[in-house]
């Protein structure tokens, strides 16, 4: 079984819902990307996601442009942040995958990308530039070792939440709102009905909601319907605005975890 | 009126794809309204009735069909072949762009959509869009790159004017490629209400077909023009490409006819021993980017990389997927054309011609200097003239003051 599914399901028995972090790589810079990294994982996280950067994000709102853009410009690339993530599965035993669009894949090489990434330990990947008609073509079984996780949205037919699930592992990256990553201030009921039904109709794998949670309040609205929360933009503003002891992260991570706790 | 036959060329694919090109690489949120927009479009390409509303917009709103102007000063500079102007730059407007507006308006009206979304680069685009959203009373919003904004700004009022709301990108180069990733974001987030009106024949499936099959129309006039005029099929065809879709829209019906060789010029900026120029099928490699698989101008790290015109409408890192494709299958071939040429160029053919073409058809003109000397008396040259340039006056002065 998936070592990301075994721990999301340890997580749930034990009566709590996973906390999954994202992180872009070589962000805030390249050392202290580490020092966040283990904050994150220090205080509650029981996922990291590292995003792989791109000069054009476009399912990502300002925030992780913004730290895109850091990262790029403080030369951060696709091996390296592959190297950054194997360098934090050797110190963690916690699952930890990645988050990149296709392009730079394609341009390292899909076979060398998953080699680099299984001999690195990581867990899995999600490209939200692959949708499932494009799934076989780009993916072509070459992705063995690495969960492939896939991603529905609130437009998504019961149908194809379906074949998402038939075709991801790991989880389901179960996205809450139409638009783009980001802070949301609130959620309105269609947001709930909608996640009750992709749960409901996601049978295979545990399922993660993600995109605009920022607050311990988001987690309890949406614990009865999710396997686990993705929390991305709230942690990269926080890192922004934090002074060099990152408390203010630590903090948030913390009334996060506590909030995944039934 | 004949959107999409062509005989023994078939594409794209179910998928989408253009042999290996195009595909629907974007984010799942938009998938359900890729799907249907698609059958939106599949039932009524055929539909008379749909047909009739376009044909009558394009006769009496547009004022197609826009003339073929036989060259005879250009013709007589170079004494070789025949030259012959399509005239797009006599569309309503002052570029092709309309053309592709007015048929994705109705689409968004069937489809029941309230409010517009556009991208632009050189405003081209950003006007035509907006002056159908004033046409049909629909809200209309146009994402800019901020240094578009700046060097386009005459096509902002004109927006304005129109009842459009101007939106500047800050992010990345600030040009066209933000603009499109603005605009996407943009629908990404209010896909149940919002239609995208892409510019050009770029994005995911079925967006590089349906602005290709809207464009056509400049491609079967010229078909029968030239008929009308010279009793045969042109020799060769000239287009500036940076999406693409005006050289789409003539090289399309034209596609089965191989005796007519099909040219684009990209836009070679400072030159192409640069890295301050946008000639993505002369230097660029294979990628996904913006919902397709198409030629791009990246880094080895497959960054997109930030690329130059002096045409703010070619100013662009990707190119459509078919002409990804027919490059690929040598039907049409790419060449390039520096800042300084297509400035050269719009002098020659507003002193040659009395036309001042945009600076992104300019680039087409310039490739003439190269293709003429090798063509004889008896073949005929088609340039498609994509749009006029009183919008570029300011860029001309500054660049050319002391030489007008």
């Amino acid at each position: 079984m998936s070592k990301i599914k075994e721990h999301i399901e340890s997580l749930n028995n034990s009566g709590r819902k996973a906390l999954s972090v994202f992180l872009t790589a070589g962000f805030p810079d390249n050392n202290k990307f580490f020092d966040t990294a283990r904050i994150i994982l220090d205080n509650g996280a029981d996922i990291l996601e590292i995003g792989i950067p791109f000069s054009d994000p476009l399912a990502d709102g300002p925030v992780i442009q913004q730290s895109s853009q850091i990262a790029l410009q403080n030369g951060i690339t696709l091996e390296k942040s592959i190297i950054a993530a194997g360098k934090l599965t050797k110190e963690f035993d916690k699952p930890i995958i990645l988050m990149g669009y296709a392009n730079p894949i394609i341009s390292f090489g899909k076979e060398n990308f998953v080699k680099a990434a299984v001999e690195n330990k990581i867990c899995g990947v999600i490209i939200p530039d692959i949708p499932i008609e494009e799934y076989d073509d780009f993916f072509e079984n070459k992705f063995a070792g690495l969960d492939t996780i896939l991603l529905t949205t609130p437009t998504s037919s019961e149908e194809r939440i379906k074949s998402i699930d038939l075709k991801s592992s790991g989880f389901v990256y179960c996205v809450s709102v139409t638009g783009t990553t980001g802070i949301r201030y609130d959620f309105s009921d269609d947001t709930l009905i909608n996640l009750e039904t992709t749960y409901r109709n996601i049978i295979k794998n545990k399922m993660m909601i993600g995109f605009g949670i920022s607050k311990p309040e988001d987690i309890k609205t949406f614990s009865p319907y999710c396997d686990g929360v993705i929390v991305g933009s709230a942690v990269i503003k926080s890192i922004m605005n934090d002074n060099n002891k990152f408390e203010k992260t630590k903090e948030l991570i913390n009334s996060l975890s506590k909030a995944c706790n039934n | 009126m004949n959107l999409i036959e062509n005989n023994n060329y078939n594409y794209p694919d179910a998928k989408g794809k253009f042999g290996v090109f195009g595909g629907k690489f974007v984010p799942e949120t938009l998938m359900s309204a890729l799907y249907e927009l698609e059958d939106m479009y599949n039932s009524l390409k055929e539909n008379p009735d749909f047909l009739k509303e376009l044909y009558s917009l394009q006769k009496d709103y547009n004022g197609r069909p826009t003339p073929l102007t036989y060259a005879n000063r250009l013709t007589d500079y170079y004494e070789k072949a025949k030259i012959y102007l399509k005239r797009e730059d006599l569309c309503h407007t002052g570029a092709h762009k309309i053309n592709n507006a007015l048929g994705q308006i109705l689409l968004a009206i069937k489809l029941g959509k309230k409010r517009i979304i556009a991208e632009t680069g050189a405003g081209q685009h950003g006007v035509a869009t907006a002056t159908v959203c004033a046409k049909f009373g629909l809200q209309c919003i146009v994402y800019m790159g901020e240094v578009d904004v700046e060097r386009q700004s005459l096509n902002v009022f004109r927006m304005k004017m129109l009842g459009a709301e101007v939106r500047p990108v800050s992010s990345g180069s600030k040009t066209l490629k933000d603009a499109t990733n603005e605009a996407i974001r943009d629908w990404v987030a209010n896909v149940k209400d919002t239609h995208y009106i892409i510019g050009s024949v770029v994005g995911p499936h079925p967006y590089p077909m349906i602005v290709r099959d809207f464009q056509s129309i400049i491609g079967e006039e010229v078909k029968t023009q030239i008929l009308e005029k010279e009793n045969k099929l042109p020799d060769y065809i000239v287009a500036c490409v940076g999406g693409g879709s005006n050289a789409m829209g003539i090289f399309y019906p034209f596609v089965g006819n191989e005796n007519v060789k099909l040219i684009g010029i990209e836009a070679a900026g400072y030159g192409i021993e640069t890295d301050k120029h946008c000639a993505t099928l002369t230097l660029g490699t294979p990628g996904i980017f913006q919902g397709m698989n198409t030629y791009l101008l990246q880094d080895k790290f497959g960054q997109i990389s930030e690329v130059h015109s002096i045409s703010a409408g070619l100013d662009y890192p990707g190119v459509g997927p078919e002409h990804s494709m027919l490059n690929d299958i040598k039907r049409a071939q790419y060449f390039s054309a520096t800042d300084e040429e297509a400035l050269e160029a719009t002098l020659q053919i507003s002193k040659l011609e009395g036309i001042l073409p945009a600076l992104e058809t300019a680039h087409a003109f310039s490739y003439l200097n190269k293709l003429m000397p090798n063509t004889n008396k008896e073949e005929i040259v088609i340039v498609n003239v994509s749009g006029r340039g009183d919008k570029d006056l300011n860029i001309i002065i500054k660049n050319l003051g002391d030489k007008i």
